[in-house]
């Protein structure tokens, strides 16, 4: 077997590759559904019914969505400089952090202006916490694979010491989490009596104008440029430490968007498991979506949507909510074999 | 002479072998034998399916029809050992060597079992002396590749091929690398080489090379053989018809009345980076309206030079005058406004973004800049699509449409791009750095005709490049860089390649005989 580059992919094929690609995955992770003795159509169907089958279903596979479309931009802009920002984990607790200082009355906002401060300075915090590692790879050439993601721990000891000691809320009867959001600062609910909160509203709009800048302003030209040739962007006068630094603002600073919308949208309070992973799913978000930022809602749905199902499933039958990381990494990885399928045909001989 | 009686034994037969890349035919029936001792020269235009032919015969891809046999046994296909073991040994253009190992590591790489009680290095060592004294071979077993000379590298590479018990060497341009003595050398071992009875297979297109080491030429055009003539019935033009497929038409080089100076250095140094050697005390004026060409080995200053003309590097002492003012900005934004249109070395390394499509290539340099973008800032489609669309006429850039990636591109068309890109700004200096390396006979002739328009228009051109033959076609001045150091401005009707090959050798104070009797 030998792979030969296509001189141009098809449309059809490049529509149909992905949703060929998760219809696999879902076959393959077929075999443990068997495996744990049910029924593979009626867990499936479950699995459907609990994501997108009912308004409470709906709402709630939405409510996690929008930390994941904002994870999933954050890494989507990154990876097409061909920045390696693996630390939006860290970003997201770093806006997290920064809507917890705003947003519970340590400092005085004018109300009005509370909900657009949260945001701002959440994105402020998280594009800051992506600075040292920016830094370090221009300056220093230090990858930042490496940098960005042990950083994430290091943010994580900073929330777990605040939320032990200075900022515990003495409310809390003993667990470490940070005093309640200001009343207006809590995100308004868009459907009431579920969680959906206006950070979908702010995800969706962030989606749409990362998609325009990439596209049609001469940030964007950037970004690509530096990202798919560096050499070449160099040689036409694109800086490069510019272009990365605005990447890294805006990448750090949507990560950190995310830990806004979980703070002051979702759970009211800082806690240390503010974020299961929403920064390392965002990278299989960016990735299902090829990197497109429109695409990045719909993968993140689609993500939020196996997450919650899966919950919901194994509630029902005896399969664990664990399969949904199983669904989801078989869905990267299916997603990344048929993109490059998309680029190569496949001569068997 | 072993062997030499008549007919000599076929070694190597390719038949009816045919290839297919999609809608491309890369090999058409393509039928070819080497003999005993011959050296058999492959010559054919980029594209033309001389490397899939080698790729097919390695192993790397396998042949839609066709088969391989060496000494009248079948080759395998697809199978890249069996042709290493059949005796195929291939020394390639870009060289495959680990700049960290030595000579010796290198030659034996892969060669020694992976387990085993005791190194096998002293008998090693003493059989690659063997072969490098056998072959007029000379390098040292023991020193890092990575200090060695391009000439020396090229040399481990045969001599790994030889240590694996090649009997059939396989060449792929081996003299774009080398001044025209070190070529001599090379011919010398290819001969010591088809003497002891190995078959040479030689892969240029470079005619003279081609006359002077090969006793058979085969010529493939678009993935067909063409032609098969023996080397001594035969002469350049009739191979360059035969290659190209029609006359060959050289632009007509005027000389005209060079105007103001517009570039000038002078005493000026430049710091190398990542390995480039440094520019020492280099000067040189170009005018308008003449062409300056610039020769010598790679790896001898060109690179800074080039970094330096295209705002990517600043001097560290020395001053450098554009049309009489000294320069103070060095970036490469600068460097555009002012005027200077930079033809970059590798097109695909430094001239094109592969994914974006062709319009959005065609813009690098006019970021910001109205009318294609407003305010500075958002693009305008409508404009960027005319502006496009006209250069593309202008230019005759053909290809499926603006829209497509730039990496879709022939390399003809590509190099067309990026003189579309900087020539529309009317230029006053023209910096062309090897602007027809990889080029096909049509797309030559085009990229010297802009040149030469270019400069009848009134723009100055410097031109760099490793072939002698365009640099004296084309240039009115040639100068010579060796060890970072440029030699003085000669008339170029005044010096011969053999000249400038013992200036680029080192020896930049030799002038031409003629001009030293006068």
């Amino acid at each position: 077997m030998r792979l030969e580059p296509r001189e141009r992919a098809p449309l059809w094929l490049a529509v149909t590759a992905p949703l060929v690609a998760v219809a696999a995955s879902l076959l393959l992770t077929s075999v443990l559904v068997l495996w744990a003795g049910e029924s593979v159509p009626a867990a499936y169907a479950l699995l459907f019914k609990g994501a997108f089958g009912s308004r409470f279903a709906l709402t709630e596979t939405l409510a996690r969505a929008t930390p994941l479309i904002l994870t999933g931009l954050a890494a989507a802009v990154a990876f097409r400089a061909r920045f390696w920002n693996i630390g939006a984990e860290g970003q997201l607790y770093c806006g997290a952090l920064a809507t917890t200082w705003l947003g519970t009355g340590m400092v005085a906002v004018h109300p009005a202006l509370m909900i657009p401060m949260l945001f701002a300075a959440g994105a402020l915090a998280g594009g800051i916490a992506l600075l040292l590692p920016m830094i370090l790879k221009v300056r220093l050439k230090v990858d930042e694979v490496v940098t960005t993601l042990l950083l994430n721990f290091v943010i994580l000891l900073l929330v777990n010491y605040l939320l032990e000691g200075p900022w515990k809320d003495p409310m809390s009867l003993g667990w470490p989490q940070a005093a309640p959001i200001v009343d207006e600062g809590v995100l308004p609910r868009l459907v009431p009596r579920t969680r959906l909160h206006l950070g979908l509203v702010v995800g969706l709009a962030a989606a749409v104008a990362v998609w325009l800048m990439m596209r049609f302003t001469v940030w964007g030209y950037e970004i690509r440029a530096v990202g798919q040739n560096p050499q070449a962007a160099a040689f036409a006068g694109i800086g490069i430490g510019a272009t990365v630094l605005r990447v890294a603002l805006l990448s750090g600073g949507l990560a950190g968007m995310a830990g806004v919308t979980e703070v002051a949208g979702l759970k009211g309070y800082l806690t240390l498991d503010l974020s299961p992973g929403f920064g390392y799913a965002g990278i299989a978000v960016a990735m299902l979506a090829a990197l497109h930022p429109l695409g990045v809602v719909l993968s993140a749905v689609f993500l939020a949507g196996i997450y919650v199902g899966a919950d919901s499933m194994s509630r029902a039958v005896n399969i664990p909510n664990y399969i949904a990381d199983v669904i989801v990494a078989c869905s990267v990885l299916a997603v990344l074999v048929s993109l490059m399928l998309v680029r190569f045909r496949v001569r068997l001989r | 002479m072993r062997g030499m009686d008549n007919p000599r034994p076929v070694i190597l037969e390719i038949d009816h072998v045919s290839k297919r890349f999609g809608a491309l035919v890369a090999n058409d029936d393509i039928s070819l034998s080497l003999a005993r001792g011959e050296v058999l020269a492959l010559l054919g235009e980029n594209g033309a399916g001389k490397t899939t032919l080698m790729n097919i015969l390695f192993g790397h891809y396998t042949a839609d029809a066709g088969s391989v046999r060496v000494a009248g046994r079948p080759l395998p296909p697809g199978n890249t050992r069996a042709a290493l073991e059949a005796g195929l040994g291939m020394v390639h253009q870009h060289f495959t060597l680990a700049d960290n190992l030595s000579v010796l590591d290198n030659v034996t790489l892969g060669t020694e079992p992976l387990l085993s009680w005791r190194s096998r290095r002293q008998a090693a060592r003493r059989r690659l002396q063997d072969l490098a004294d056998e072959f007029g071979l000379a390098v040292h077993p023991e020193r890092l590749v990575g200090e060695l000379s391009v000439g020396e590298r090229q040399r481990v590479e045969i001599l790994k091929a030889l240590y694996r018990g090649a009997r059939i060497l396989i060449l792929d341009e081996p003299t774009a690398v080398l001044t025209p003595q070190e070529s001599e050398h090379l011919f010398a071992t290819l001969r010591a080489m088809v003497a002891r009875g190995l078959s040479v297979v030689f892969i240029s297109h470079k005619m003279h090379e081609i006359l002077a080491v090969s006793d058979r030429v085969a010529v493939l055009r678009r993935g067909r053989k063409v032609g098969e003539v023996a080397t001594a019935d035969t002469d350049r033009h009739a191979l360059a018809e035969m290659m190209v497929g029609r006359a060959v038409t050289r632009p007509e080089v005027s000389h005209l009345e060079p105007g103001a100076p517009v570039l000038e250095l002078a005493g000026v140094h430049v710091p190398g980076r990542d390995g480039a050697m440094a520019l020492a005390d280099v000067s040189l004026t170009v005018h308008e309206r003449e062409i300056v060409g610039v020769a010598g080995v790679a790896g001898n200053g060109q690179l800074t030079l080039a970094r330096l003309l295209c705002g990517l590097a600043r001097p560290a002492s020395g001053t450098v005058r554009w049309r009489g003012a000294a320069v103070t900005r060095w970036s490469p934004r600068h460097f555009v406004e002012l005027g200077i249109a930079r033809i970059p070395e590798d097109r695909h390394a430094t001239g094109v973004f592969p994914e974006m499509s062709v319009w959005e290539n065609l813009l690098s340099e006019d970021l910001r800049r109205a009318p294609f973008w407003r305010g500075g800032r958002v693009i305008d489609g409508a404009a960027c699509r005319r502006h496009a669309r006209d250069l593309m006429d202008r230019f005759d850039i053909r290809c499926d449409g603006m829209d497509v990636p730039a990496r879709l591109l022939s390399g003809g068309n590509m190099q067309k791009l990026i003189l579309a890109r900087v020539l529309s700004r009317r230029p006053r200096l023209i910096l062309a750095n090897q602007p027809v390396r990889g080029l096909d006979e049509g797309a030559i002739a085009f990229v010297h005709s802009q040149l030469l328009e270019a400069k009848a228009g009134g723009s100055a051109v410097l031109l760099l490049s490793e072939d002698l033959d365009e640099l004296l076609a084309l240039a009115d001045r040639v100068v010579v860089m060796a060890r970072g150091h440029m030699s003085e401005a000669l008339p170029a009707d005044a010096v011969s390649a053999r000249d400038l090959g013992l200036m680029m050798g080192g020896d930049l104070g030799h002038r031409p005989a003629a001009e030293a009797a006068s």
